[in-house]
């Protein structure tokens, strides 16, 4: 058993980078090399190039190289530590990734880094701070609008910037008259963060903050 | 996601030429469905050509009277557009019909033509499918197959598209303008741009290898009560079960287009004569040749009664 002991842990270790397809040979100890060998793995492809993209994010820039499969949501959470972000699903359908675009909220898992270059990215970190919350970041707070917490962040990038779509004037699939300006209503307000999920279920909470910092009666 | 390289195109030719010169190579420009499927290895391209910054994201009247849209306006954008709610209120009704806010402000106008089917099937690589693996079977025929199509299917493949845009575009006798790798351009009418699945439900629309949409044209506006009605299992944020788009007349007579129900947008011309004599009788002509299963043999009806339904608030 010593003989083959903490072994584990370098054995899943080499197990997840073979699976990965990256020739990692090299970094691994010995003992974990033949581990690899015996493995019957997919055949390993070399490491895809990387590339240089400049991102713009909550008004700082950061070069960095990155291999071009990296999403927007990975790069702001593993290249720049900015883990406000999450990944719920990473499908596009949860809207815990939400991060504001040029001012349009879009779900980061869904498009590449190298894609928004040039682009202003402003992710929960940069709409406030503890000590000097966003609005709608207070307002959360007031009305309980999370439970977990998980979900939060997306809610409230998708929540500042869908109030800002209504103030634009771009109509929803609630408006009743497409010629009209949507009014700022909670029935639209449910309507337009149908992206966001909450497993928690604090829509109500969520639905009353929205509705103070739009200034209408939840 | 399989490793890929990546350029930024710079031109509609450029980036059409690009796609010419790498096998599989795929444009990519929203992202949102691509991308989904890159992370499954659904979609395995090699290269990716960024068309984002080819300049095709503008709305323009045409000397025509109707509208050029350009292939990067974003879905929230076309929605919101006066001049499309003013006028082809049926194609601002469908696309705010459609995914939620968040995917409405990445995917673009070409991409939403180009969405592939949400057969779980499709998805699930674990499952034979003959639109993913040609040759494999289909799933979905004697599996669950609520959602899938009751009309134009084939014995390959019962996969409907998912769009809602692209049933208004139907209605509406939109035109798909394109350019190929040799630089000639060509506008493929909407009828002609979906392919039934037949026994190569892999090939889903008629674009050649590295033709790239440009723009979607509309003819002038028709005018009439224009109505898009999605049926689904939640109020927001799913796709339809069955959906309708309509342009009414004031005289009763109009045109019908179907979403939820085939492989591609669903509509019979023939049957529309038939409008003035209600939804039934459009219904039966619309639907005529339709093979159900136990599962989805309720669409029929549904189909039927939100018809109805439209024509007696029109």
């Amino acid at each position: 058993m010593t003989e083959f002991d903490p072994s584990r842990r370098k054995l899943l270790k080499a197990t997840a980078l073979a699976t990965s397809g990256t020739v990692i040979t090299a970094r691994l100890a010995p003992e974990a090399q033949a581990v690899q060998a015996a493995q019957p793995g997919p055949p390993q492809t070399a490491t895809p190039a990387t590339m240089s993209v400049l991102l713009r994010v909550n008004g700082t820039e950061h070069q960095l190289m990155i291999d071009p499969r990296t999403t927007l949501l990975d790069a702001l959470r593993e290249r720049l530590h900015l883990t406000g972000s999450k990944k719920g699903c990473d499908q596009g359908q949860c809207g815990a990734c939400t991060v504001i675009v040029d001012g349009r909220r879009i779900t980061s898992c869904l498009t590449l880094a190298v894609m928004q270059e040039g682009h202003d990215i402003t992710t929960i970190e940069g709409l406030g701070t503890p000590a000097n919350l966003h609005p709608m970041q207070a307002a959360f707070i007031k009305h309980d609008g999370y439970q977990c917490g998980f979900c939060t962040p997306g809610q409230i990038c998708s929540a500042v910037a869908m109030l800002e779509e209504v103030k634009a004037g771009i109509p929803s699939h609630v408006t009743a008259d497409l010629t009209q300006r949507p009014a700022a209503t909670n029935e639209e307000f449910r309507e337009r963060m149908s992206g966001n999920i909450c497993r928690c279920g604090a829509y109500s909470n969520i639905q009353e903050a929205i509705a103070e910092v739009a200034g209408v009666k939840a | 996601m399989k490793p890929f390289t990546y350029e930024r195109a710079a031109s509609p030719a450029e980036a059409a030429a690009a796609a010419a010169r790498t096998k599989g190579a795929r444009f990519i420009a929203g992202g949102t469905n691509l991308l989904d499927l890159m992370k499954l290895q659904i979609e395995t391209p090699p290269h990716l050509i960024d068309v984002n910054n080819l300049g095709l994201d503008r709305i323009e009247q045409t000397t025509e009277g109707g509208l050029r849209i350009g292939a990067l306006v974003r879905n929230t954008d076309l929605a919101a557009d006066e001049r499309v709610r003013r006028d082809y209120g049926v194609l601002s009704r469908a696309l705010l019909a459609g995914a939620s806010g968040q995917l409405r402000n990445q995917a673009t106008t070409a991409g939403n033509l180009l969405q592939r089917t949400r057969c779980p099937y499709f998805y699930d690589t674990n499952q034979p499918c003959n639109k993913r693996q040609p040759g494999s079977g289909c799933s979905a025929i004697g599996g669950y197959n609520r959602h899938h199509a009751i009309v134009g299917a084939s014995n390959a493949c019962i996969a409907t598209h998912p769009s809602d845009m692209a049933v208004a575009m139907r209605v509406l006798d939109a035109g798909v303008e394109t350019i190929r790798p040799d630089g000639s351009t060509r506008i493929i009418p909407i009828a002609d741009f979906h392919r039934l699945p037949r026994d190569t439900p892999h090939i889903e629309t008629s674009l050649e290898p590295g033709e790239l949409i440009t723009a979607v044209t509309l003819p002038r506006p028709a005018g009439g009560t224009q109505v898009y009605r999605k049926v689904r299992d939640r109020a927001s944020y799913a796709f339809a079960l069955v959906s309708v788009a309509a342009i009414v007349q004031r005289d009763g007579t109009g045109r019908v287009a179907l979403g939820g129900v085939a492989h591609k947008p669903w509509r019979v011309e023939a049957a529309e004569s038939d409008m003035p004599r209600g939804a039934k009788a459009v219904t039966g002509r619309l639907l005529a040749d339709a093979r159900t299963t136990h599962h989805n043999e309720f669409k029929v009806l549904l189909v039927e009664r939100t018809l109805a339904s439209i024509l007696n608030k029109a």
